[in-house]
């Protein structure tokens, strides 16, 4: 793949590996003792291997200016790969961890594998590993094919993709060393925030170059959402990961806000990496496979911009649903709940969209299990935004709050939305980008789906279970007044729940093995490759339509 | 430029605009969609009205109802409160024999002791009250300071070797470490302990040891567990005949307990339970029923 | 009208991302700018102290092995919380918590006050096998806490930083970090009086882990543990002694 490289790219990406192994350097120097000490040489053992990857190929004769006419999807192709291998290590850890909660002592006696340090690295592994490198992956994609126009260069997108699975593993590390801000979906330290900043910023350059230089005069649907989820991530990531390091020689920082104001910071934040990570990012996928796998037009454009705007400006109002009745001032819970509730009128909005867009495409869906999957998240993206608004009105988080049924909310959407909206869109994808005429087996995309949507309907049915049995226990009062159930009876009758739980990602988590398993024969698959006309740049050179 | 064009299956004609194959439909936005967003903004704005709402720069709209959560909490929590007074204030003024005797009184000490003990006292004395290692078990009414409810209720008020200003204070000494008994006398006066009580015998005592050890303990021990080792109330030392162990009575352990010392942590509860509730937990405790071993 | 004024912005890469921003903005300056802004929204609490070097050592413990995943320190203004946790917190309560630890789940109880609730002899066999102690906990063991040294040299820096970020340690308080962490964990020692003339008479200076000679990282998460909810007695009912 570094053949594809211009040798000044190859120039550059050598200048880079050396500031980035300079760095890491500098970091193992400083940090001696010290987990960042650690991260700095993992920096700089990562630098060296790439450096060596890029040497092997240094002098290879220059590609030919022909890979012009075409779109440049070796980055992609990577991406779904590594998006692959981040959702097995993810799932596995969320197994891991929910096995944990049904029989505590099945770990090592070691600091790393505690369900303290563990949880977070399920959570950064499914949330940026797994689903952060498949919207790279289909952004770029997406982007090509909706600008009808290449990439800008073929240095930045390797840069944004590597520098982010990089920034994904020094989080993922940093958790079994104990290095966390604690701040949920924002636990890496400061020297991995800037660092993820200096990424996005190339990303959202990257798109902005593309799109200036697209031969569609319009900017679909997709790409507003892709560039919502960049810009607003990045926005919130900078405020909430705003910290005092103790010495440039250590891990640790203080963050710049305490107490009530934190709180208030960390939530606006973790709602909206649900909506502008986990949503936004995943509504430009849709947007884009489904239509295009069901072979039918959007069901309504006038449909799509309302529920764009809605989504952009009311879910940045939302995130004081996380602290309702807390020591947060009322008011600010006011607006987070009135607004959540608004907020279900575009979600649904553009739920509907895309199940409307099905409409003379169901036997499609009936006989092909990748449309089924994205017309499953469909459904589950209304679910959970259904029971997302339900549980912000006050008097519901009362009894909600705190327990299961938020992790089943959770999982309703990060397994029935972004897990199943990314399977379909990867199987989607997979044969078009490697030029193969179908998935390896299209059973096992079958097998694939069911495991999926059993797991799924497990684990959100354990959860909403346990969730309210909790919730109801540790608020009923006998005749007498007093509280009925003291915490740990509670606690005991979660260990049913806790075992389905486990169970259910179990089948899950196999899912996505068999997927793994299919991309890798697909990719593998001598099968005659065709290359599909649609998919290299039409007219390219022929009618140069000025983008504006 | 644009080319709309109409959609075979729905009828409808599409925006003109096509992206890789993906085209638009020119389909109105559903009047149901209107229709919500209308209802809920409306909710929001009667919302907005009757609770505190919109920031002010230094102060923020309190709404017309004049709500506040720490308000309302209060109010249920007081309310609460003067309902449970129907039984709560016979509890306060009667005294334990006179609720012991009356059922109905002790069914509501039933309720409420349990999950009071169960979220204060169950970590350390066990969700039964069997205790565990150094977490005396209140079940086997082998009481160290007595088993009168007065002695309990005092116990729960003021801890055992806790912080409170009044708090009772034990302590068994270190006899091994400070240098009061050597390790053979040590030996002989565990010999004596194990030859009275039930402390499982994994080194059968020979009876010269034994009659070695009852010198040493009337010399040393007595002045705190008795001359027959039957414990004291006054000091919080237990009966080291009797099965019931805080600690174990495994030679093992004894040792351990007669070379290191001992000095149980009981936190105090005034100030966290409500004098009321501490009543509840006394007689809780000593209702609670005894396990067979 | 409107979508003609759309189907332009689409056209314009620079503009939808002006547009995006804006929109997207507002929420967060609504809600968040007024937090520093309205006097009420943190309670004045004349008798809050900071925390001393070894419980700030304790509490970066706590935050590293991710305590924070099972255990809230957030009692909400709701009649069952109160009645089984206690006083609802208080902002002040986390006023000098960068960051909070409010946590999201409760799969164990809340701690917002459990300073003194149990002995140190109690945390200190829990956490080396919380199952010794209560057989039905789900917790995960922490036997190495009571293995591990615990590390002093850079909590002077620790404590320079949090007073950047608007802690008020004195420089006296940041110069002794490291010795006051070693006095609080060996009540026999001679750096155990500079602890309390600097943080306190109520500040606890004892062998938390049971062992003076070794200062371990169970002595810091259990000093820690001891002084939740003790930072302030503003959430004390002030009824609370005559109801005794
Ligand atoms: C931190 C652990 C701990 C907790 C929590 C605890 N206890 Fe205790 N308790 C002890 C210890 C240790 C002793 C024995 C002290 C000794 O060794 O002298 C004790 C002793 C007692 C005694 C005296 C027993 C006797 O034989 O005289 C009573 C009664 C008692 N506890 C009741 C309670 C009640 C009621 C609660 C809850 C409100 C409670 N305890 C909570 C540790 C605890
Ligand atoms: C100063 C008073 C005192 C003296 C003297 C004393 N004890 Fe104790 N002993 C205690 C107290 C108080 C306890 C309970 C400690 C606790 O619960 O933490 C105790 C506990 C014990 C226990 C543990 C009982 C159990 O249930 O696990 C044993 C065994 C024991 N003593 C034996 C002895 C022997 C043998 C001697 C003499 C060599 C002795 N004691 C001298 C006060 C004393
Ligand atoms: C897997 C979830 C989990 C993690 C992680 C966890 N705990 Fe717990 N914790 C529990 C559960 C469940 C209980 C209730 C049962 C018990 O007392 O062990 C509990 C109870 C406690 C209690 C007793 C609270 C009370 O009022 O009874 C303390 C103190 C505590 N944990 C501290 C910690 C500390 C400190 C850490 C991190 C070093 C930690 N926990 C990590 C689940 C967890
Ligand atoms: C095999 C499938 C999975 C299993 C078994 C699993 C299991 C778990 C468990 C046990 C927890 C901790 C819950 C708790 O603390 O009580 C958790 C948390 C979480 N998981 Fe998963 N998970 C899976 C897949 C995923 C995926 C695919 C995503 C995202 C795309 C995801 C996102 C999250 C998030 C965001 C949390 C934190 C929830 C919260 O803080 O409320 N998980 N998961
Ligand atoms: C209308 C849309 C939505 C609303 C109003 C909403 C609302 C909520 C609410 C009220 C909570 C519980 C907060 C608490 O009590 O702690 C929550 C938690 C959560 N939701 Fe949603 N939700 C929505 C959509 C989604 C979607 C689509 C996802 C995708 C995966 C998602 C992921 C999460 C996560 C990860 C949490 C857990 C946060 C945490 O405590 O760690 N939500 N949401
Ligand atoms: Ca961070
Ligand atoms: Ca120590
Ligand atoms: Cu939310």
């Amino acid at each position: 793949m570094v053949a594809q490289l211009t040798s000044g790219e190859r120039q550059l990406s050598l200048v880079v590996l050396f500031l980035l192994g300079l760095a890491g350097l500098a970091m193992g120097v400083a940090g001696r003792g010290d987990p960042i000490g650690v991260h700095g040489l993992m920096v700089l053992v990562i630098a060296a291997g790439l450096a060596f990857v890029v040497m092997a190929s240094f002098y290879a004769p220059e590609p030919s200016p022909e890979r012009l006419d075409h779109y440049y999807d070796d980055p992609s192709k990577v991406g779904i790969v590594l998006t692959m291998i981040w959702a097995v290590i993810g799932m596995f850890l969320g197994v891991w961890v929910a096995s944990l909660l049904a029989w505590p002592d099945l770990t090592f006696d070691a600091g790393w594998a505690s369900f303290g340090r563990l949880r977070p690295a399920h959570t950064s592994a499914v949330i940026f590993g797994f689903g952060g490198n498949a919207l790279i992956a289909t952004s770029f994609h997406v982007l090509q094919r909706t600008s009808r126009a290449r990439l800008p260069d073929q240095f930045s997108p390797w840069f944004v993709l590597i520098g982010y699975n990089i920034f994904c593993v020094i989080a993922a590390a940093g958790y079994f060393m104990g290095v966390t801000q604690s701040k949920e979906y924002a636990e890496p330290e400061w020297y991995a925030d800037i660092w993820l900043v200096i990424v996005w910023v190339v990303y959202f350059a990257i798109y902005l170059r593309t799109l200036a230089r697209r031969k569609e005069p319009h900017i679909y649907v997709a790409n507003w959402y892709y560039m919502a989820f960049i810009l607003v991530v990045a926005i919130l990531h900078i405020v909430n990961n705003l910290a005092v390091p103790i010495s440039l020689g250590s891990a640790k920082s203080y963050s710049l806000f305490s107490g009530v104001q934190d709180a208030m910071t960390q939530w606006w934040y973790g709602h909206n990496a649900v909506a502008f990570f986990l949503t936004a990012g995943f509504l430009g996928m849709m947007y884009y496979y489904l239509p295009k796998r069901a072979g039918r037009p959007i069901f309504s454009y006038r449909l799509s911009i309302i529920s764009f705007w809605g989504i952009t400006f009311l879910y940045m109002w939302a995130g004081s649903h996380h602290l309702h009745y807390t020591a947060l001032p009322q008011w600010v819970q006011t607006l987070g709940m009135t607004f959540s509730v608004v907020l279900l009128v575009p979600s649904w909005a553009s739920a509907g969209n895309a199940l409307a867009t099905l409409n003379g495409a169901w036997h499609k869906v009936r006989d092909d299990a990748t449309l089924r999957f994205m017309m499953v998240a469909a459904v589950f993206y209304g679910l959970t935004t259904f029971e997302g608004s339900f549980m912000a009105i006050r008097p519901v988080n009362s009894l909600s709050h705190y327990t299961d049924w938020t992790v089943g909310h959770v999982h309703a959407g990060a397994l029935g939305w972004v897990a199943m909206i990314t399977f379909g869109s990867i199987y989607s994808i997979v044969p078009w980008l490697w030029k193969r005429e179908r998935m390896y087996s299209a059973r096992l995309v079958e097998v694939h789906f069911w495991l999926a949507l059993a797991g799924t309907i497990i684990y959100v049915f354990a959860m909403w279970n346990s969730g309210i049995i909790q919730g109801l226990m540790w608020r009923t009062y006998n005749e007498s007044g007093t509280l009925t159930y003291s915490f740990i009876e509670s606690l005991v009758a979660m260990h049913p729940y806790y075992i389905a739980r486990a169970f259910g990602g179990l089948l899950f988590l196999t899912g996505a093995v068999v997927g793994s398993y299919n991309v890798w024969m697909t990719i593998r698959s001598a099968s005659a490759s065709l290359a599909k006309p649609t998919e290299d740049m039409p007219e390219a050179r022929l009618s140069p339509e000025p983008a504006e | 430029m644009a080319l709309e064009k109409r959609d075979p299956v729905t009828g409808r004609m599409t925006t003109g605009h096509e992206w890789n194959g993906i085209e638009e439909l020119e389909t109105p936005i559903p009047r149901v969609v209107i229709f919500f967003l209308v209802v809920t903004i409306l909710f929001s704005i009667g919302y907005w009205i009757f609770m505190p709402a919109w920031p002010l720069g230094w102060t923020y709209t309190k709404g017309l109802l004049g709500i506040d959560q720490r308000t309302t909490v209060e109010q249920q929590v007081e309310q609460a409160k003067a309902e449970r007074a129907v039984w709560m204030d016979q509890i306060e003024q009667m005294d334990f024999a006179t609720i012991q005797a009356d059922s109905a009184l002790m069914g509501v000490v039933q309720e409420a002791g349990a999950t009071l003990f169960g979220d204060n006292c169950a970590v350390c004395h066990g969700t039964r009250g069997t205790g565990g290692k150094g977490f005396p078990d209140l079940a086997a009414k082998a009481w160290l300071w007595g088993g009168d409810p007065e002695a309990i209720a005092e116990t729960i008020r003021v801890g055992i070797n806790s912080p409170h200003e009044e708090t009772r204070t034990s302590q068994m000494l270190a006899f091994g470490r400070d240098g009061m008994l050597d390790r053979t006398q040590i030996d002989d006066v565990l010999a004596y302990v194990q030859s009275i009580g039930t402390a499982s015998e994994q080194a059968q005592p020979t009876p010269e040891a034994a009659a070695r050890g009852s010198e040493i303990f009337a010399e040393n021990c007595a002045s705190c567990h008795g001359e027959d080792a039957k414990g004291m109330h006054d000091l919080g030392a237990p009966d080291l005949t009797d099965a019931s162990w805080i600690y174990g009575g495994d030679l093992q352990t004894l040792h351990t307990t007669v070379y290191s010392g001992r000095q149980g942590h009981m936190p105090a509860w005034e100030g966290r339970l409500s004098a009321a509730d501490r009543k509840i937990l006394t007689l809780y405790v000593l209702a609670l029923p005894q396990e067979k071993q | 009208m409107a979508e003609f004024f759309h189907r332009k912005l689409e056209r314009n890469a620079i503009g939808f991302v002006v547009a995006i921003v804006a929109v997207a903005s507002i929420g967060g300056l609504v809600e968040i700018a007024p937090l520093f802004t309205i006097d009420e929204t943190v309670e004045d609490a004349p008798d809050m102290r900071v925390y001393t070097p070894l419980e700030l050592a304790g509490r970066n413990i706590y935050i590293r092995e991710g305590c924070y995943a099972c255990h809230s320190q957030m009692i909400r203004t709701l009649r069952d919380e109160v009645e089984r946790y206690g006083p609802y917190s208080l902002a002040v309560e986390s006023k000098y918590d960068h960051p909070m630890l409010w946590g999201s789940k409760r799969t164990g109880p809340d701690i917002a006050r459990l300073g003194d609730k149990y002995s140190d002899a109690w945390h200190v066999a829990h956490l080396i096998n919380p199952r010794d102690v209560v057989p039905e906990s789900v917790m995960p063991k922490y036997g190495w806490l009571a293995r591990n040294a615990l590390r002093t040299d850079d909590l002077g820096l620790h404590l320079k930083a949090m007073s950047r970020v608007g802690v008020p340690y004195t420089q006296e308080m940041i110069d002794n970090a490291t010795n006051d962490a070693f006095g609080q964990a060996s009540p026999d020692s001679s750096f155990a009086g500079g602890v309390t003339e600097r943080y306190g008479e109520a500040t606890h200076v004892r062998a938390f882990d049971g062992d003076a000679a070794r200062l371990t990282e169970m002595d810091a998460l259990v000093a820690y543990l001891q002084i939740l909810g003790k930072l302030t007695d503003a959430a004390q009912p002030k009824t609370a002694s005559a109801e005794e």
